[in-house]
């Protein structure tokens, strides 16, 4: 065990992966002797060799065609996209191509392919950094879209994506990297996919969040229970396919929801984990699901964001209200 | 025989078409003819004459609602069985739209290539050693899926390569580019082809750059590419198999713009070539037929006559036919079967709905 932060925990984690499995390829724009532009890759090309971990020409689409055609080959790419804001250059070869290929040939082959990608706001980048582009994959059938809030979560879920023989979309927030740390095993250990786990448990009500926003919920719950309020915390981990049975296992005990995304409201997962408890678990609500967003607005100028993020003043005043309803 | 220079081919543009056989079938390039047996030399036509009937005979199908989407290729035999035919079973081929015949040369059942075309997830399935993926939709991004391939080949250590097609107008796709100058950077052994059939559906060729020509294109990956009579099978296949020979040896990608015209419309999907193409310009091209010239070449050398002509189309058709009865007792496709065929592991979520559908589908 050792206390490490997020950014650490990803390069252990794909450091125990490439020295298990030679077909694991990790790669991308600078991910090789630069080690990342966060580190994520610091000195694994030096220990794996330039075969397994290599730098890329500066191109998206080209970056991901290249990882569906070695998957095709008997491999396991670990191709990283340098910010998310850059998707759209490859959005074809996620959505398009990455995401069918397995359905489009009937089961008969499998693309274990897992994109790492960098976004979240609060560390002031320039434009496009930042945004939070995790609804535009959550709604493409055939991926499943992973996002860790912090160290321990990070090591297990990337280690887990890497072994899944499914494609993923493995979203870190920048903020996440290095603002705290967390004890991590040593060792190899994966964390269940398709699961989210209940970060805190309380009794009055449940909110429901993922991403960076799981640190804010927590420090929002500790400051709310001082008050008398107990919040259920329930960081979503995969936002794609949702975990509806323990969403709707914490909401059916607490009878309230608050969905707290950092995303924009009309993005984000947050309206299909509302829609899920609209069709499933109405009946055990003593109050409307709440939701917690951005306003709905391209991401903001670095200097307006923290008038723009959502963060835990936000959530302590919105539980309030949702448990006083 | 002419060998030809990849390496120079990297920096000088070609400034005329390879060609072999002339419109009458004349030799025009003794040394650049393929050093097939007469034996090859008939299979490769009766590839062409197969590809021809194939493309009428599923016209005629998709008029009776038989079959469903289908790209014409005939006019295109040359480019696409030439190519092709330089090729190695454990080739692994990225094939567009219009590049079924190639993928069923390459082994993929008549049948199967059938029920792709109306839309049945069964054509699909391919056998795992079955070295190619699916006829792509999206123009261009077969070429990056061809670098990452070629790269896996390259990191695996296979003398082999990736190939793939493309038309005239995919060469103004991003993908295009990017993957051809991936498979540059990488040195990886892909075979880049363009069919320029001279339209994109209705835009002419001359609308989609002010290039010179599409094989130029390649200098900017800095990769080697020419410029081949696509009417003409003898050329594109010896240059297709140079290119291999090249490529497979460890030089990295080569690109080949074929010339060539497609006597259909672009698909059968309401398409109308007469809305943009003159009648003259047509008959231009059906006077460069690469099955005529092709036949007379062999006529010549007495390995061709009417009968075995008659003989093979026949044999073509009974293909067809035994192809059609496959496509046409398949079972309906389901929808829970659809779910199963998503992921390797199936999620929670997605498993319900496997369950909703089955007890639906039972009923």
């Amino acid at each position: 065990m050792a206390r490490m932060t997020m950014v650490k925990a990803i390069t252990a984690a794909l450091d125990e992966e490439l020295s298990r499995d030679p077909k694991v390829l990790v790669f991308g724009e600078d991910v090789g002797k630069n080690g990342g532009v966060f580190r994520a890759t610091d000195k694994l090309q030096e220990k794996h060799g330039q075969d397994q971990v290599f730098d890329t020409p500066l191109a998206e689409s080209g970056i991901i065609g290249l990882a569906n055609g070695l998957a095709l080959q008997g491999f396991r790419p670990v191709p990283e996209l340098q910010f998310f804001g850059f998707v759209f250059e490859a959005f074809d070869e996620i959505a398009g191509q990455l995401a069918r290929e397995r359905f489009r040939m009937g089961g008969s082959r499998k693309m274990p392919v897992t994109i790492r990608s960098a976004f979240g706001g609060g560390v002031n980048t320039p434009e496009l950094h930042s945004d939070s582009f995790e609804g535009l994959v959550a709604q493409v059938p055939g991926l499943r879209v992973v996002c860790p809030s912090g160290p321990y979560d990070a090591k297990g879920l990337l280690i887990s994506s890497i072994r899944s023989d499914d494609p993923i979309v493995f979203l870190e927030h920048m903020k996440a990297y290095r603002s705290f740390k967390e004890e991590v095993p040593d060792d190899a250990y994966t964390l269940p996919l398709d699961k989210a786990a209940i970060k805190r448990e309380g009794k009055d009500v449940t909110i429901i969040t993922y991403g960076y926003m799981v640190r804010e919920s927590l420090q929002a719950a500790d400051q709310l229970a001082k008050e008398g309020i107990d919040a259920e915390v329930l960081d979503l981990r995969t936002l794609a396919p949702l975990d509806e049975d323990t969403i709707l296992q914490s909401v059916r005990k607490t009878g309230r929801a608050v969905l707290v995304q950092e995303a924009q409201k009309q993005a984000g997962v947050s309206a299909s984990v509302a829609a899920l408890i609209a069709e499933k678990g109405i009946l055990s609500l003593d109050a409307p699901v709440a939701r917690v967003a951005a306003p709905d607005t391209p991401y903001p100028f670095a200097q307006a964001e923290k008038a723009w993020l959502p963060n835990k003043q936000d959530i302590i005043d919105q539980v309030k209200a949702t448990v006083q309803f | 025989m002419k060998q030809i220079d990849f390496e120079k081919l990297k920096r000088t543009p070609t400034d005329q078409p390879l060609q072999v056989l002339d419109e009458k079938g004349q030799v025009v390039d003794s040394q650049l003819m393929p050093s097939l047996s007469d034996d090859q030399l008939v299979d490769l036509f009766k590839q062409m004459v197969w590809s021809r009937v194939v493309n009428d005979r599923t016209t005629k199908l998709n008029r009776q609602g038989r079959l469903g989407f289908f790209a014409p290729t005939s006019g295109e035999e040359a480019s696409q069985m030439g190519s092709n035919y330089a090729m190695k079973p454990d080739d692994f081929l990225l094939a567009g739209y219009r590049d079924v015949p190639e993928l069923v040369k390459h082994g993929l059942p008549l049948w199967k290539a059938f029920l792709w075309s109306k839309g049945h997830v069964a054509g699909n399935v391919y056998p795992e050693d079955f070295q190619a993926v699916p006829p792509q939709i999206i123009i261009g991004a077969q070429y990056v899926q061809t670098a990452g391939v070629a790269l896996g080949i390259k990191k695996n250590g296979k003398a082999n390569l990736a190939y793939t097609y493309t038309g005239d107008g995919g060469t103004s796709q991003g993908d295009f580019y990017e993957g051809m100058n991936f498979a540059g950077a990488y040195q990886a052994p892909a075979l880049f082809m363009v069919q320029n059939n001279l339209y994109a559906i209705s835009v002419p060729r001359s609308k989609q750059t002010a290039a010179k020509t599409l094989s130029q294109k390649a200098m900017a990956a800095g990769i080697p590419s020419l410029q081949v009579d696509g009417m003409d099978v003898l050329a594109v296949y010896e240059a297709a198999r140079q290119a291999r020979e090249w490529i497979v040896a460890g030089n990295g990608p080569v690109m080949i713009e074929t010339l060539t015209y497609r006597y259909g419309p672009h698909t059968l999907s309401g398409d109308d070539p007469h809305r943009y193409r003159t009648k003259e310009e047509e008959q231009e091209w059906h006077a460069k037929d690469p099955l005529v010239r092709m036949r007379k070449f062999l006529e010549d050398k007495q390995l061709w006559d009417d009968q075995q002509e008659k003989d093979y189309i026949d044999q073509v058709s009974t293909e067809v036919d035994e192809a059609m009865k496959q496509v046409e007792s398949q079972p309906e496709q389901k929808v829970s079967e659809f779910l199963k065929n998503e992921y390797v592991e199936t999620p929670p979520a997605i498993q319900k709905q496997i369950d909703d559908y089955q007890q639906k589908e039972a009923k």
